[in-house]
């Protein structure tokens, strides 16, 4: 039997169009605008101004604060501005605009992998030092600086590191082509996350509608041989939740409020394993990633290896261009994405994916009276009862919501999906956890 | 550039719909609807045809020159709680019985409540127990099927009369329900022939034909009628046990509405728990009540009786019975 999570998941259609592309670079967009904000926590402070001249991997704002990420030129030209930019988020924030001339790299970034050096050979200190200056972040698309995670608070005792190669969000593979394509790289990436982490067990989890990113990485992990282990799951949905996947392979449950790290394990996606490959390895900062292009429409759909700051207009060009039908953008998948304003927002380190919508199937059906199915009670992986909590949510009842455990919701959208009303759950649910934030704010002094 | 739309995720959805649910029921109502017109003649089709008609017309009627909403007779529950109300009236009941029947059944047990979604209690069975009480000679004059041959209705007790008989008269039930003293083979409660009853209390196989579809489809999950059937043979095998003038476990499953109650009526989305804790404690309610019902009431059958009181503590039952979290 494969493992997987319990309670609840669904089972979108995959749609993985673009899993049979080979990654191919982007070419260079005429210019770039690199949010200042790409991460969790508090935005990098610019370290150039208009008119500098920059290089790529040069360092152009720097993190503030233990919760924070460098961010670095994706391309070398000149600053034209720093303006606030539209970003995912639907929210103007501050970002470099570069207009791109040539592609020269920054002289501390080396071409090659540890010129002159054995991988065995760095110390913790030194990758996790290599890992801050990168300014790396989770890349699954919770942009959580990862020196943060690889510090674990004193007192707890991380035993296991998870990599995540689930990517469960339908059309994406992007962590797919990096499996199949970098294996290598990825496993010594997970032995420098190991050190880092001081753990001797590393388990890479990846559903079993991958057979060809399972198969290599378990060659690589045969030549290999490092301590770590392949682990097959069963297709589920939404089992690159951090939670669920640790409880599909560990068995453990990670209690509400908590991180994974009170259950002695750390989880990294394998696109966050990669960077800090290229980090440690090449001095190579995080300003470029792969992206999916995808879409039904799209006469192209594929993996593009892109620059931070791209418009997503320039991505969507090399699948083809924009289908006349198009009804929606979206940044990342179809199940947590964002839909974006505009193609003229930017890629930023946590974008995994473009997905084109077209017209007829952007638009959500008319929500009608709950007929109280249960079937969002059945597809809630966090054992929460969703037509209660919108409920709730309709009545403003905010102490009755945080009782019901509403914080729980890890917004993987999965009752929406399945309401054969076609409630609009999670809005409302959204609007809930936001007004028990608040509640749980104005509490916090006493 | 046209104008992109925006809205939070999911960006897709399952395809599900509150029709494909609805229609998935009449689709398992199917076969025994068929049954019950081969047992029953063109009159169990009448009796159908007119409740479908009626709750559908009361529906749209209320809806569109009462409340003045869209009309949703199109979303198969007024259907449904049509063909479900006919299925528990004999085949020979006058039609404008049928019709009052739908108009309680839609206008008080559905409608007043704001519609489906909102009522506590099971339409249909708001009907069916509302003619129970107000026509309790019309409701309890069962035909004995003889298919389309029937010239004049020849009416007969239902098996369930028998279990009151035999504890009146303290004798085994096998005794008192056998061919020879009036009743039936068991065999024959499973494929109704010649058992007399309401449209839908015959042919327990057919009802468990459109049980497996609606497991099939996941329109339903098992919960709720396997506890039903569970606490019915457990309660009827324990009375057994003590006294064999108490009717054993299969009579009581075979006979009378259990299937019917069980697999279409207990299960209805609205008016059931929403947890699988709640749908154990909610099937082993009706089933208990069923029993007792059966054995010490005034009624020879429960079942009706039995959903009603447990759908009005189904909202307490969600009260208590949460699913189980993740941690
Ligand atoms: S899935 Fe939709 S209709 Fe069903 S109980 Fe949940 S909210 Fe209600
Ligand atoms: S979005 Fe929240 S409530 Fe809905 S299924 Fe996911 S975790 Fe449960």
């Amino acid at each position: 039997m494969l493992k997987t999570f319990t309670p609840g998941g669904i089972h979108p259609p995959a749609d993985k169009l673009s899993s049979r592309e080979a990654t191919v670079p982007l070419p260079l967009p005429e210019r770039v605008a690199i949010p200042l904000s790409q991460h969790i926590g508090v935005p990098a402070t610019p370290l150039v101004k208009k008119g500098d001249r920059v290089k790529a991997g040069q360092l152009i704002g720097e993190a503030v604060g233990p919760i924070s990420a460098n961010v670095h030129s994706s391309v070398s030209g000149t600053v034209l501005d720093i303006e606030a930019v539209v970003d995912a988020s639907g929210y103007a924030r501050p970002a470099v605009v570069i207009r791109v001339e040539g592609d020269e790299w920054d002289a501390s970034v080396s071409r090659q992998e540890s010129p002159g050096r054995h991988l065995s050979a760095f110390s913790r200190e030194e990758i996790l030092a290599a890992i801050q200056a990168a300014g790396i972040v989770g890349m699954g698309g919770a942009t959580f600086p990862t020196r943060v995670k690889l510090s674990p608070p004193p007192g707890s005792e991380p035993g296991l590191l998870i990599i995540n190669g689930v990517e469960c969000e339908p059309f994406l593979t992007a962590d797919h082509r990096l499996m199949i394509e970098k294996s290598r790289e990825l496993l010594i990436g997970t032995r420098f996350l190991m050190k880092a982490l001081g753990v001797e067990q590393a388990v890479i989890g990846i559903e079993n509608n991958k057979p060809d990113a399972l198969a290599g990485m378990r060659e690589a992990v045969m030549k290999h041989a490092l301590g770590i282990e392949v682990c097959p799951l069963k297709v589920k949905y939404p089992q690159g939740g951090e939670k669920q996947l640790i409880r599909a392979i560990t068995g453990r449950r990670v209690p509400p409020g908590a991180l994974p790290i009170s259950v002695g394990v750390v989880v990294h996606n394998v696109g966050t394993v990669y960077a800090a490959y290229e980090a440690i390895t090449m001095h190579k900062p995080l300003v470029e990633r792969v992206v999916t292009v995808t879409g039904k429409s799209l006469s192209r759909p594929g993996n593009y290896l892109c620059r931070v700051g791209t418009p997503v207009a320039c991505l969507i060009e090399a699948a083809g261009g924009l289908p006349g039908d198009t009804g929606k953008v979206i940044a990342g998948g179809p199940m947590m994405g964002k839909a974006l304003t505009s193609t003229a927002v930017v890629v930023t380190k946590g974008t995994s994916g473009v997905l084109v919508i077209p017209e007829s199937e952007a638009r959500r059906q008319p929500a009608r009276d709950c007929i109280r199915c249960t079937k969002c009670v059945k597809a809630c992986p966090m054992g929460l009862e969703p037509y209660l909590l919108m409920t709730l949510g309709e009545y403003r009842q905010t102490e009755a919501l945080e009782r019901a455990r509403v914080m729980d919701c890890i917004e993987c959208g999965s009752c929406n999906f399945t309401c054969p009303a076609h409630r609009p759950l999670l809005d409302i649910i959204r609007l809930g956890k936001s007004r028990v934030g608040q509640l749980m704010k104005t509490r916090k002094p006493s | 550039m046209n104008k992109l739309i925006i809205s939070p995720s999911p960006h897709v959805h399952g395809g599900d719909s509150i029709e494909r649910n609805m229609y998935g029921v009449l689709v398992a109502l199917l076969p025994a609807l068929l049954c019950s017109i081969l047992f029953f003649g063109w009159g169990a089709l009448y009796v159908t045809i007119a409740a479908v008609a009626s709750a559908m017309l009361f529906e749209y009627a209320i809806q569109r020159y009462l409340l003045k909403q869209p009309a949703t007779i199109d979303d198969g529950s007024a259907v449904i709680t049509g063909v479900l109300l006919a299925f528990n009236l004999p085949s020979t009941i006058p039609l404008w019985l049928v019709m009052l029947g739908a108009l309680v059944a839609i206008g008080i047990g559905k409608m007043s409540f704001g519609g489906l979604g909102n009522n506590i209690f099971n339409p249909a069975l708001v009907g069916r127990v509302f003619l129970l009480i107000s026509f309790p000679v019309q409701m309890t004059t069962w035909p004995v099927p003889r298919g389309f041959e029937t010239t004049d209705a020849v009416t007969g007790p239902t098996p369930l009369v028998f279990v009151k008989q035999a504890l009146r008269e303290h004798k085994p039930f096998v005794e008192v329900f056998s061919p020879a003293g009036g009743g039936r083979d068991l065999l024959d409660l499973g494929t109704g022939s010649g058992i007399g009853g309401s449209l839908g209390e015959i042919a327990a196989f057919a009802l468990l034909l459109g049980f497996a579809y609606l497991l099939i489809k996941r329109v339903i999950t098992w919960h709720i009628p396997v506890s039903i059937f569970l606490a019915i043979a457990l309660f009827s095998g324990i009375l057994h046990w003590i006294d064999p003038a108490y009717a054993g476990p299969l009579f009581h499953l075979l006979s009378g509405g259990v299937m019917l109650g069980a697999i279409f009526m207990a299960t209805d989305y609205v008016t059931s728990p929403m947890s699988p804790r709640g749908m154990w404690i909610y099937g082993t309610g009706i089933g208990a009540l069923t029993i007792i019902i059966r054995n010490f009431g005034a009624y020879p059958e429960g079942v009706s009786f039995a959903i009603l009181i447990m759908n009005a503590f189904t909202p307490l039952i969600n009260k208590y019975c949460k699913p189980k979290r993740f941690a």
